[in-house]
């Protein structure tokens, strides 16, 4: 049997406005409101909202055959949330149809799978929700930020339960190694892998538009022959791009939407199937375990994190936010919170590579600013007021262990005092009913008694969360800061 | 190929950009080999480089018949030119100049700087460079920058060679807009005598051709190049001070927009005391500068220490942290270039030639201060910024070198010929 899995990738990150050093501790607002509403619509409309309606028709007019997945950042469902709605409700309509599959990844799009375990675990747990929410799926396979991927992160990816995960599969990586079967993780041998097959994805993504290219013009019954006509063995084709690839990347005169949309029939006529990655999981056995040493990624020549993490600007950037990890889960500043979230996304790196050639094309091509250096300085600045903002809370010249015993133990007094709290109003209300027994002894008992339950019941009510609460077990002094991951 | 070219200055004796970037042009040509280059300059002071150029100086040519011995013109003139060759220029004077205040060679003197009698001394310029194109072979003519056009046009006309001019700037730089007629003419003159036009950036090229009107088919720009510094300047020593220092290196005038770096500074200054701004350089607009840093209340972080020479100026280079070039209008701007190459993270205006070819930089306007405040801080607030500036700068200036720009120069010798 072989089986074409896609899945399509949604992200955008909130871009930051012009921040200069002199906003620094004065203005704490950082993002750029109209670039942002402006990029989202735009693409919405271009790409997104067509692409889902493509996806709705090819699920209807199958009756279900046709299925593929889904990944959106929260940052991005945020953002459709706010200045598109009406893709949120597409994403929604998808989603009922029970063929679209929904993965799971970080929240914010961020890097930290590379720096903070703790984090990473955070965002997931954050995203999963979020999607639960408005989808009403729970992810089962996870997609890490741009595909990166390492034997480091599997076991912990594999304990957060999910029984597959997808990452990149390019020739580079994977040696003498087809893509198209399914793997398991070295480290974590229950979880299995999914591989991008490369050539193939680029064949759409990348490749579709190209006139120079031999293979021009591209049809879908082409595409399936060359799927089709692979050795009988290989099972999985794993087809891995951005959604913006539909409408965006190849603009709708390219005939990109005609070609997705006669993909079913030619598959049916060969033979071939969809599958979403939960199914592949579930339904392939690993042909072989796969260890990854070093992180990959789907991004660059190179599919390896130096994309975000190539040069001193970007490290620098990385370390930086990441030193003030710990003190901002501390907190419980919403805003502090939401802030930290989206100056994590990868894109604020990706802006600051200094790259040349094709790779440095395409990391201008999506960045705001018109140099790495411009785009070092204006994020750097947003960080050092970001910073001010943690510091104003937790100052720094306090160690993170003993602010945490602090706080643990600020905590449990507070708590303590609720309890006390909670019996003297206990006592209160005892005391209370013994003075009502008392006068309810008089003649009039009846009248008395239908009185005096209309005055507890309120009380009773008001008592019952409280209730709930004492049981809950003082707060242990919080696990000892994990050590930073190396790199 | 043989070139006789003209130009105004030739290092070490140097007034400002135009003779290092003769000097490091002519030199990439001659690395380019099968090149016999003769290059003109007004006053020769004997310690020229001389490998890579027959260097004639305009104050040793004669423009009347004197009879002097041989033994004479050796003792007055050996350290500058070989008396064979003033005997042969000697055998070419045209007219009777015997009118003109000549010497006891029958030379005129020129003092090779930027007098106030500077038109005359254009002048004198082209009535020598008609002696030397009657005496020296050459298969074309190359002017440098407008005080030499004159001179080229007149050579032109006397061999029938075609003439290239190398705008290195235009007086729409110098002037802001208010050009002199006087200069304006001279310059259009030879760009309208010219065969081919060099300029030094696109920047140069579009004002040539929007300006004074310049077909641009016959404008090519061929960007300028640094020349290795020595180990030595490259370890110049300097004792670091504590603070960050940030540097303007030039001549203080409208020109090299200075009261744009005082207004950045300010802002600066108003966040982070720990930085000092250095303006090097003298100028017309100097004392205006100093007033208003004054009345920005930052003299006392804003310092002018003058006209910096030689070493001095690698040793200032040294000890800064940041360079900053806020030209309003600069055709090229070699400045940045040694700034990175002693690995200074540099600042430079959109409005300089040298920002078409550099991307290890900081861009900004002229006029925004904003940008201006905020670049500079970036540099001395966050290490990896100016690690990364530097390292990267240094590589990416180590690359632009003379033997590419004077390549494209003979390239363009070798299309002008063809056509010719």
């Amino acid at each position: 049997m072989k089986a074409i899995c896609f899945y399509f990738q949604i992200h955008q990150p909130f871009r930051l406005k012009r921040y200069r050093f002199f906003d620094i501790g004065n203005d704490h607002y950082y993002y750029d409101d109209f670039a942002n509403d402006d990029i989202i619509t735009r693409i919405a409309h271009r790409s997104y909202i067509p692409a889902a309606q493509s996806l709705l028709r090819m699920i209807e007019e199958t009756g279900g055959t046709f299925r593929c997945a889904l990944s959106i950042t929260g940052v991005a469902l945020e953002q459709c949330e706010q200045y598109v709605p009406e893709f949120i409700d597409m994403l929604k309509k998808l989603a009922a149809t029970g063929k679209v599959e929904f993965l799971a990844e970080t929240y914010d799009h961020s890097l930290a799978s590379l720096a903070d375990p703790e984090e990473f675990e955070i965002q997931v747990k954050l995203h999963t929700e979020k999607i639960e929410e408005l989808f009403g799926v729970k992810p089962k396979v996870f997609r890490n930020t741009e595909l990166i991927y390492s034997d480091e992160l599997a076991p912990q990816i594999a304990a957060m339960g999910f029984k597959g995960c997808i990452t990149e599969g390019a020739k580079h990586i994977l040696g003498w190694k087809s893509p198209n079967y399914v793997y398991a993780a070295a480290s974590a041998p229950k979880l299995k892998l999914l591989l991008k097959n490369d050539k193939l994805s680029d064949d759409i993504a990348l490749r579709f538009n190209n006139t120079a290219w031999n293979e021009y013009p591209l049809t879908a019954d082409k595409y399936i022959s060359w799927i089709a006509d692979t050795p009988q063995e290989e099972q999985v084709f794993n087809l891995f791009m951005n959604l913006e690839t539909f409408g965006e990347f190849q603009t709708a005169d390219t005939g990109i939407f005609q070609f997705l949309e006669a993909l079913p029939r030619f598959a049916r006529e060969r033979g071939v199937e969809f599958i979403t990655p939960s199914e592949a999981v579930k339904t392939f056995k690993p042909v072989d375990v796969l260890s990854i040493v070093h992180p990959i990624s789907w991004a660059d020549e190179a599919r390896d994190t130096s994309a975000w993490l190539g040069n001193l600007l970007q490290n620098e950037a990385f370390n930086k936010l990441y030193s003030v990890a710990e003190r901002v889960r501390l907190s419980d500043n919403r805003q502090l919170k939401q802030d930290w979230g989206r100056l994590q996304a990868s894109d604020h790196l990706f802006y600051m590579s200094t790259k040349h050639m094709s790779d440095g094309a395409s990391h201008s091509m999506f960045s705001p600013y018109e140099t790495p250096y411009q785009a070092f300085t204006n994020y750097m600045n947003v960080l050092a007021d970001f910073i001010v903002r943690v510091e104003e809370q937790y100052p720094m010249s306090i160690e993170n262990e003993e602010l945490n015993s602090l706080l643990t133990t600020i905590r449990n007094q507070a708590r303590e005092i609720e309890t006390l709290n909670k019996e003297i109003t206990t006592y209160r209300l005892n005391e209370e009913h013994l003075n009502e027994e008392h006068a309810l002894r008089a003649p009039k008992e009846k009248e008395a008694a239908v009185a005096a339950e209309a005055k507890a019941k309120p009380a009773r009510k008001a008592c019952k969360p409280k209730a709930a609460k004492t049981e809950a077990p003082e707060e242990k002094p919080a696990r000892k800061p994990r050590a930073k991951k190396a790199e | 190929m043989k070139a006789l070219m003209f130009g105004w200055e030739f290092p070490p004796h140097i007034l400002g950009g135009l003779g290092t970037a003769s000097y490091g042009l002519t030199k990439g040509m001659w690395q380019c080999g099968d090149m016999d280059i003769t290059f003109v300059i007004p006053k020769p002071f004997g310690d020229e480089e001389k490998g890579f150029a027959h260097i004639i100086g305009a104050s040793q040519t004669p423009v009347a018949w004197r009879d002097v011995s041989r033994d004479y013109v050796e003792s007055r003139i050996g350290n500058v030119m070989d008396p064979d060759l003033y005997f042969r220029l000697r055998d070419h004077i045209y007219a009777d100049f015997n009118y003109m205040r000549t010497n006891d060679l029958g030379c005129i003197e020129f003092s090779g700087r930027y007098p106030d009698n500077l038109l005359e001394e254009i002048n004198n310029y082209s009535i020598v460079a008609g002696v030397i194109a009657r005496t020296i072979d050459c298969d074309i003519i190359h002017s440098h920058d407008w005080l030499t056009y004159p001179a080229g046009i007149h050579a032109k006309q006397v061999t029938g060679k075609p003439l290239v001019i190398h705008v290195h700037a235009t007086d729409y730089d110098r002037s802001r807009g208010n050009v002199n007629p006087t200069v304006f003419g001279i310059e259009r003159d030879g760009m309208m005598h010219a065969d081919h036009i060099i300029t030094v950036s696109n920047l140069t090229r579009q004002t040539v051709i929007e300006k004074y009107g310049i077909d641009p088919a016959k404008v090519t720009t061929v960007h300028n190049a640094v020349i290795p510094l020595s180990r030595e300047l490259l370890d110049v020593e300097v004792t670091k001070s504590k603070e960050k220092v940030v540097t303007f290196l030039g001549r203080i005038t409208m020109q090299k927009g200075p009261e744009y770096f005082v207004e950045a500074a300010a802002k600066v200054l108003k966040l982070d005391h720990n930085v000092r701004f250095v303006m090097a350089g003298s100028g017309d607009m100097m004392d205006k500068m100093i007033n208003l840093a004054a009345a920005r209340g930052i003299a006392d972080r804003f310092h002018f220490p003058g006209f910096q020479k030689g070493k001095q100026v690698y040793e200032m280079l040294k000890a800064s942290d940041v360079y900053i070039m806020p030209s309003v209008s600069e055709p090229f701007g070699i400045s940045p270039l040694e700034a990175m190459q002693m690995g200074v993270p540099s600042i430079i205006s959109k409005q300089s030639g040298c920002a078409e070819i550099l991307t290890n930089v900081i861009k900004t306007d002229y006029w925004d201060i904003d940008a201006m405040a905020d670049a500079i801080h970036s540099i001395i607030a966050y290490p990896a910024m100016y690690k990364q500036l530097r390292e990267d700068g240094i590589e990416e200036v180590n690359r632009i070198t003379w033997d590419k720009a004077g390549r494209k120069v003979i390239d363009i010798y070798n299309r002008v010929l063809a056509n010719y």
